[in-house]
């Protein structure tokens, strides 16, 4: 009986396929000598790709990055452990940078590298850096709102005025940092109120800010709760024919608040020296300078002016109110917007 | 009229016991299959919540009754969808078959993140299909979100998961019984149900229970939808508070086990009804049948090209659309396009190499499991089918992490982590569900009486495999293959998450410039894969399941 070939002959061919494709990759995949930094970047490589290349022009040193959400690759991190190849972990947001701190994974940074921004922009304990800001914004539609009619605070988009108009996207991570936020410092029942008083007021639930600055350009909708970022892109992309502009609320009101990009170097790296480097870079003048003036990024360094066409700086920064349980204060904001309902608007 | 039992094989029930050779193999395949589940169980035992005690919950509940909702529906829609288009373009004198035969599988091949958004963008106002219409004097004002935006998204976008097992199917089924029937005298419709229907019944099911795991894990279509079904809520929860996140994953995936169970069951029960036809007929008749549609014609040519305008065309327009705008503005000396030939030549290299090195070795890896199913019954077999196709409704970000968790901490493969076998083997054990079942259509069709006639003639099990059974299965292999290869070729959290640092496919790419709102860019790299994919899918998948003609 040679019934047995059969099986046995498929598992072997299909064994050896898997091994040789598994050296042809990793021959083309090996190289980097002692010189090489492993980077983890929850931006996107058409923003901070240009960064990097003028690092590695500047330094010799080879940078592999593995691109992918911020969100994702922090749970990468945290399942890949100690074993971690990585050295640097770029996030969007402090949250996946806290998550992560909170596990121990972060190591602290050097001085000269937290210097380079203000104390609000560096966590408490040094472990992560901003180096790029979005501002909170709300983005309208020209043709339908007259500037006059823009409101100065966001707790009045629950006036009557705004029933129906207003777009939140309440599963977005940086509306949930945002949200985080606004919590803490005005209390949870405030922070309740106002949510549940925009769902009474026929608030819409969009998943995105891109999708909110969309639908509010083709007038689906008048307003939205998004990051100043993405309108800018829109502009890029389609000139006057994108109806939708951004407005910053009136300085210190709750709504604007500026969301850091931040970075970090990993406590199980080897080349802790050459990370800091790179932190140093993303923070350099001329690296900032290219951040706001071709990504339309606030800038975080000392010294260094947003671009022109930027609105104000807004107040707050997340990094500025120091979060205890990075998990525990989201995990209750998660709680918050799906009890209110936002969610199925 | 079907009567004639010695025309029909009886190719279950195999007698004996199935060699041990193939329950190793189907167990070790099934064990493989079984590590994402096997990590989420993991995980749910070192943490704080309990899956059961989040039934009790409505923040659990309703999302559940959502996913529930939508993939029944979306199922029973793809269902009919699939099936009548693949008897339309196999069966049929449509106009332009072999050109069907091609773009309809295709809207499988979108991205879900890209396909539902050029597929809103088209079609709200100040879209270009939207204003395309009104300029022809149709009002297209759809407001598309919830569970009717999400299933009819869904449903344009998963029918190939129908379409191809059952095209598959038509095209190895003999044509003598259909012809028989109307030269009775029984009318088209009547020689569907009576004869066809029975016989693609099973990849049917196979194909609609495929697009029930997907539902249930897709996450792009019903994030743009706004439809919160679990998967949305264990990827909103999933950093901060995992936990939850994983007890919902495990109530996820023993959900699909349940739902692939009955399937199975039922499968099996209406198949002990009815024998499926494979007789002599498989072998000598390669004549083509056509069915001629007299006055359905029109219908018939509608509803396929309202199918492709809707799933395919509506989202390439719209995507042309952002493309060319990119390309003129770049022309008139605006911002230029931000994208070179190293974005797109590699990546497509890549995406092209790994989806058919997956799609072989998927097909190949559940064989046995296959055989084992099909030609043996056992509760063995029920496990480990159970185990393999329920794993399709886990996400791929879940399937990513828990390849890394078990390379790195409990394999003495730590060495091969970041390299291209672990991405190859995270897309089969991801994808290989959608091979097994038309794979086990394919066996059931090989009928035992021609290998018995092999096998008296003295040919070796190797021998009966490539001249007998091989070009018998082909079709329904071939089927599954394709469906693997489309489904690598768009992946996406897997191969951001496990591939070797550096290793960029369309999708990343997509996906990268997606990210970055540069939507020009975006666009041209989606109608690059679309192309590429629709080539691969002629060269492979089309040309050869329809050698028949």
């Amino acid at each position: 009986m040679d019934e047995r070939s059969i099986s046995s002959r498929l598992i072997r061919s299909a064994a050896t396929i898997l091994i040789l494709v598994g050296l042809t990759a990793s021959a083309t995949a090996c190289g980097g000598g002692t010189d090489s930094l492993t980077v983890y970047s929850g931006r996107s490589e058409k923003l901070v790709g240009p960064i990097f290349e003028a690092f590695t022009a500047e330094t010799g040193i080879a940078l592999d990055v593995r691109y992918g959400s911020s969100n994702d690759l922090a749970l990468l991190l945290a399942e890949e452990g100690d074993k971690s190849p990585a050295d640097v972990f770029l996030s969007r947001s402090p949250g996946p940078a806290g998550y992560l701190d909170d596990i121990g994974m972060l190591s602290e940074l050097d001085d000269d590298v937290l210097d380079r921004v203000s104390a609000t922009d560096h966590s408490p304990d040094g472990t992560w850096v901003g180096f790029a800001g979005r501002g909170r914004v709300l983005v309208y539609n020209v043709d339908e709102v007259a500037v006059a009619d823009l409101p100065d605070s966001v707790f009045e988009l629950t006036g009557p005025e705004y029933s129906g108009r207003v777009a939140v996207p309440g599963s977005n991570s940086s509306f949930q940092d945002w949200f985080t936020l606004f919590r803490l410092r005005n209390g949870d029942d405030v922070a309740i109120e106002w949510l549940e008083a925009m769902v009474a007021n026929g608030s819409r639930f969009y998943p995105k800010n891109g999708a909110i600055v969309e639908a509010v350009g083709r007038n689906e909708i008048q307003f939205g709760l998004v990051n100043h970022y993405y309108n800018f892109q829109k502009v890029a992309a389609n000139g006057d024919a994108q109806r939708s502009a951004n407005h910053g609320f009136a300085p210190g009101d709750d709504g604007g608040l500026m969301i850091i990009a931040t970075a970090t170097v990993m406590d199980s790296s080897d080349e802790k020296n050459a990370a800091n480097r790179l932190l140093a870079h993303l923070l350099s003048d001329g690296q900032q300078r290219y951040l706001t003036n071709k990504v339309y990024e606030y800038p975080l360094a000392i010294g260094v002016a947003p671009s022109d066409v930027l609105p104000p700086v807004p107040g707050d920064r997340v990094g500025a109110v120091d979060i205890d349980d990075v998990a525990a204060e989201f995990t209750r904001t998660i709680e918050i917007i799906e009890a209110s309902g936002i969610l199925d608007q | 009229m079907l009567n004639g039992p010695t025309r029909v094989d009886r190719v279950r029930a195999r007698r004996g016991r199935p060699q041990l050779h193939l329950v190793a193999a189907a167990v070790l395949v099934a064990a493989a299959f079984a590590l994402p589940g096997g990590y989420v169980v993991w995980r749910v035992i070192g943490g704080t919540e309990s899956p059961l005690a989040l039934l009790t919950s409505s923040r659990t509940l309703s999302p559940l009754w959502r996913t529930v909702q939508l993939a029944v529906l979306v199922s029973a829609s793809t269902a009919v969808l699939g099936s009548a288009l693949a008897w339309i373009t196999t069966r049929s004198d449509l106009v332009g078959r072999r050109f069907w035969r091609i773009v309809v599988p295709l809207p499988l091949v979108y991205p879900s993140f890209v396909g539902a958004a050029a597929f809103i963008s088209g079609l709200t106002p100040g879209g270009i299909v939207h204003d395309l219409a009104a300029d022809l004097g149709f009002n297209l004002t759809l407001r598309l979100h919830g569970l009717s935006g999400a299933w009819l998204v869904l449903t344009l976008f998963t029918y190939p998961y129908v379409y191809l097992p059952v095209a598959a199917r038509l095209a190895s089924l003999p044509t003598a019984f259909e012809e028989n029937a109307r030269l009775l005298g029984d009318r088209p419709a009547r020689v569907f149900t009576r004869v066809v229907l029975p016989q693609i019944g099973s990849s049917i099911a196979a194909g609609s229970l495929l697009v029930f795991l997907y539902t249930m894990s897709d996450f792009g279509a019903v994030h743009l939808m706004r439809f919160e079904t679990l998967t949305q809520t264990i990827f909103r929860t999933r950093l901060f508070d995992r936990d939850r996140s994983f007890a919902l994953a495990l109530l996820l995936l023993v959900l699909a086990l349940v739902v692939v169970s009955a399937e199975r069951t039922i499968a099996r029960a209406g198949a002990r009804k009815g024998a499926l036809l494979t007789g002599d007929a498989t072998v000598g008749d390669r004549r083509a049948l056509t069915v001629p549609l007299g006055r359905w014609a029109s219908p018939a040519i509608g509803l396929v090209a309202a199918v492709v305008g809707l799933a395919l065309v509506a989202p390439v327009v719209s995507l042309a659309d952002w493309g060319l705008f990119g390309w003129l503005r770049s022309r008139r000396g605006g911002a230029p396009l931000r994208l070179d030939w190293g974005d797109v030549l590699a990546p497509t290299w890549n995406t092209v190499w790994v989806g058919v090195a997956t799609a072989v070795i998927a097909v190949i890896v559940v064989l046995p499991v296959a055989y084992l199913t099909t030609r043996h019954r056992s509760r063995l077999g029920g496990a480990v089918n159970a185990v393999v196709v329920a794993g399709f409704a886990i996400p791929g970000l879940v399937v990513a992490l828990s390849l890394v968790f078990w390379t790195l901490h409990a394999s003495p493969f730590e060495f091969l982590i970041g390299s291209m076998p672990v991405l190859v083997f995270a897309y089969v054990v991801h994808f290989g569900a959608q091979a097994v079942r038309t794979a086990q259509v394919a066996v059931d069709a090989v009928p035992n009486r021609m290998e018995d006639a092999a096998r008296l003639l003295g040919a070796g099990r190797l021998r009966r495999l490539a001249t007998v059974e091989l070009p018998l299965m082909l079709p329904g292999l071939t089927a599954g293959a394709g469906l693997v290869m489309l489904s690598t070729m768009k992946e996406l959290p897997a191969t951001l998450l496990a591939s070797p640092i550096g290793f960029r496919t369309l999708a990343t790419q997509i996906w990268g410039t997606y990210e970055a709102l540069f939507l020009p860019e975006m666009a041209m790299l989606a109608l690059v894969l679309l192309f590429i994919s629709a080539l691969m899918t002629w060269l492979l998948v089309v040309r050869r399941s329809s050698h028949l003609r």
